[in-house]
């Protein structure tokens, strides 16, 4: 983008040039048309560039929250900066009506380019919203009246969200007793997303409500809101529970799971690479066996005399419940009879991945049986007798 | 039996033929003078004063004595105290008996105690008062919220926070006013202590009306009501109560001013004492 950018900047500086010549022409008492008022306006954007509150560095803003601003003074702010926005846009030789926030920036590099490393400490253009925190406003009328009926507890939003979470519960159980009375219930069994959402955070929380709360105010709220989608809720219930539950990406679903292979008998097979230490290896898993498992051509219980290491071997097929129906033919070299037992069981588990369903993928990624385990031996330092220990401390 | 032969000391608190001063400033505000205090014009201040004196001069403004009898207090299980053990000594001139160690309470005062102070909860209503119910019973914490948001006024039924009264001007904002009147529906907090709020009430002079129950101590509450707070038809009751009184006060403020404004300043107002439960009771059902 050097190009555009080079060439926008020479218009830019060429009007900027200009705009200065006019001005300083107009200085000398020429006229002054309605249409001269954008000039006027340029001249006095430019000159308010070099101290506008519009462009800020962020490092003012810790000082500016301690602060309360006025309605007037962020709405003149934003008027600001949108005046602002379009002049920029003049000055690059855009066109104002469709002047992103990507190209405020790219705009903002270019005509203040700042070598700072912390990138908070650079110039930056945004709307006032992100500048200024939300704040609230007087929670009273002319009269002296509040206007949230909970506004003497101090904490209005909170309680009044705890309110009407009560409420809704209350309303379910008497619509369940109604049920009841008339026979017509039925116990359904609640079966929730386990996966893929969570309860929002404190801070989320209290971002939401503008309010301050505590760690047992939260844990209140959410101990509310799991009571309540314990219970056989309709569509409204279900939306508000739904308000502040937010989704989680599973993380599984990036991992690659290889398809199945076939052999000539027509019996499925899977590999998998593992790694542990400095042993690495490759292990073959077949879809239907006895449970043999055969390491370099040898039994597991002659290779593995430990009874530890084999335990590392029946870990994921124990995990998935499928301990006696796999065939395991795997090689394995390097390191020494742990991290061998470790790197196979990682070979193994990223095998089984082609057999089993996404959830169960997911549950092995939470139990850790997909995870290459990181540690390596640290190295020895001189000085110290090993990576840690030190010689010995003599007092004389 | 009128209410000045039995509780002469409150002669003086409740019904007052002198209005307040115009210049006063309207509800209590704290840490400034009031907010815009000439807010009606001067003719205006006329009607105003006229609209605010008009309740005083009646004893039954409001009408109140039809919300209730003694059979209905009764019915709703109000003269049920606490066991012979857990009674309070201030509590002993409210008690009429005890029944197989159960303290029984006297509903002929508990009634006209009832009445006085929906008699003060109307007219504060009417002046335009701030009223804030209290309580920390977590039965009943829903219902009481719900009551105060339907008339239009505020609750607290959650953990009272040390200055929340004495100290408002930091916890709740710079030029905050205050309730103008405190209903406790249960006088004693989780731990069956005195609510702060009593306490803190009296020392900002905020006039309480409280349900006092044989384990609670009525001292400082400016319109105590024996009666029990335990049992849910006795606090449905007294919610029903309070807030048929606090909406008819309102409704009753509206359509004065609504009649004085066509009327001109200038006068007699056409409302008797009989009226005003007439018309404003056209959607309360009468208690039995």
């Amino acid at each position: 983008m050097a190009a555009p950018c080079v060439s926008c900047g020479a218009a830019a500086s060429y009007r900027l040039f200009l705009a200065g010549r006019v001005s300083f022409a107009r200085e000398q008492g020429l006229w002054k048309a309605a249409a001269a008022g954008l000039q006027t306006g340029t001249r006095c954007q430019i000159l308010r560039l070099k101290h506008s509150p519009a462009v800020t560095t962020k490092k003012n803003v810790a000082a500016l929250r301690r602060e309360s601003y006025t309605v007037d003074f962020i709405k003149k702010q934003i008027e600001e900066f949108n005046i602002g926005k379009r002049h920029l846009a003049n000055m690059m030789g855009e066109d104002p009506e469709t002047f992103t926030q990507e190209d405020i920036d790219r705009a903002i590099t270019y005509l203040f380019p700042s070598g700072l490393f912390e990138k908070r400490a650079r110039p930056i253009m945004k709307h006032p919203e992100e500048i200024f925190p939300k704040q609230r406003a007087i929670q009273w009328g002319e009269d002296g009246r509040p206007f949230h009926f909970l506004f003497y507890t101090g904490k209005q939003s909170y309680y009044s969200l705890m309110h009407e979470a009560y409420g809704k519960v209350l309303h379910v159980e008497e619509r369940q007793d109604q049920l009841r009375a008339k026979g017509l219930f039925s116990e359904k069994p609640k079966t929730k997303d386990p996966i893929g959402s969570r309860w929002l955070i404190k801070e989320e929380l209290e971002e939401m409500l503008v309010e301050k709360l505590s760690d047992q105010d939260y844990a209140q709220f959410i101990r509310l809101l799991e009571r309540l989608s314990a219970l056989p809720c309709d569509a409204a219930e279900e939306e508000f529970v739904g308000r502040f539950r937010r989704t989680v990406t599973v993380q599984s679903k990036k991992h690659l799971i290889e398809p199945l292979q076939y052999d000539e008998q027509g019996m499925a097979f899977s590999t998998g690479r593992g790694k542990r230490k400095t042993a690495n290896a490759e292990a073959v898993v077949h879809g239907h066996g006895n449970g043999k498992i055969e390491i370099n051509g040898v039994d597991y219980l002659l290779y593995f005399p430990v009874t530890q290491d084999r335990e590392q071997l029946m870990f994921p097929f124990h995990f998935l419940d499928r301990l006696g129906k796999h065939d395991v033919t795997c090689t394995v070299s390097g390191g020494g009879r742990s991290s061998q037992a470790g790197a196979i069981r990682l070979a193994v588990a990223r095998a089984l991945c082609s057999f089993i369903t996404e959830d169960e993928v997911e549950w092995m990624r939470q139990a850790g049986l997909l995870t290459t385990d990181p540690r390596v031996r640290e190295r020895k330092k001189p000085g110290q007798e090993g990576a840690r220990r030190k010689f010995t401390w003599k007092k004389r | 039996m009128a209410p000045g032969a039995v509780l002469p000391r409150l002669l003086g608190a409740g019904v007052r033929a002198a209005p307040q001063s115009r210049a006063a400033p309207r509800g209590r505000t704290l840490g400034s003078a009031a907010p815009a205090a000439a807010r009606e014009p001067e003719r205006g201040s006329d009607l105003s004063a006229r609209i605010l004196s008009e309740p005083l001069k009646h004893a039954d403004f409001f009408n109140v004595k039809e919300l209730f009898s003694v059979r209905s207090l009764f019915n709703a299980r109000v003269h049920l105290g606490h066991k012979a053990g857990c009674r309070h000594r201030f509590m002993e001139p409210y008690i009429f008996g005890s029944r197989l160690g159960q303290d029984i309470i006297d509903l002929e005062q508990t009634a006209t105690h009832l009445q006085l102070a929906l008699n003060f909860t109307a007219h504060v209503a009417f002046r335009g008062g701030i009223i804030l119910f209290v309580s920390r019973a977590r039965q009943f914490s829903h219902l009481i919220e719900s009551t105060a948001r339907s008339c239009g006024e505020y609750a607290h039924t959650r953990y009272f926070k040390g200055g929340l009264l004495t100290n408002a001007p930091l916890l709740l904002g710079p030029r905050v006013r205050l309730p103008d009147l405190i209903i406790f529906l249960h006088t004693l907090n989780n731990v069956f202590e005195p609510h702060v709020a009593v306490r803190d009430a009296a020392k900002m002079n905020i006039p309480t009306v409280g349900i006092v129950d044989t384990n609670c101590n009525p001292c400082l509450i400016t319109y105590p009501v024996p009666g029990n707070d335990d049992s849910p038809p006795a606090v449905q009751l007294f919610c029903q109560l309070f807030q048929t009184v606090v909406t008819r006060a309102k409704e009753k403020r509206r359509q004065l001013e609504a009649l004085y404004r066509l009327q001109g300043a200038p006068g007699p107002p056409p409302a008797d004492p009989t009226a005003p439960g007439a018309q404003a009771g056209l959607g309360v059902d009468h208690s039995p």
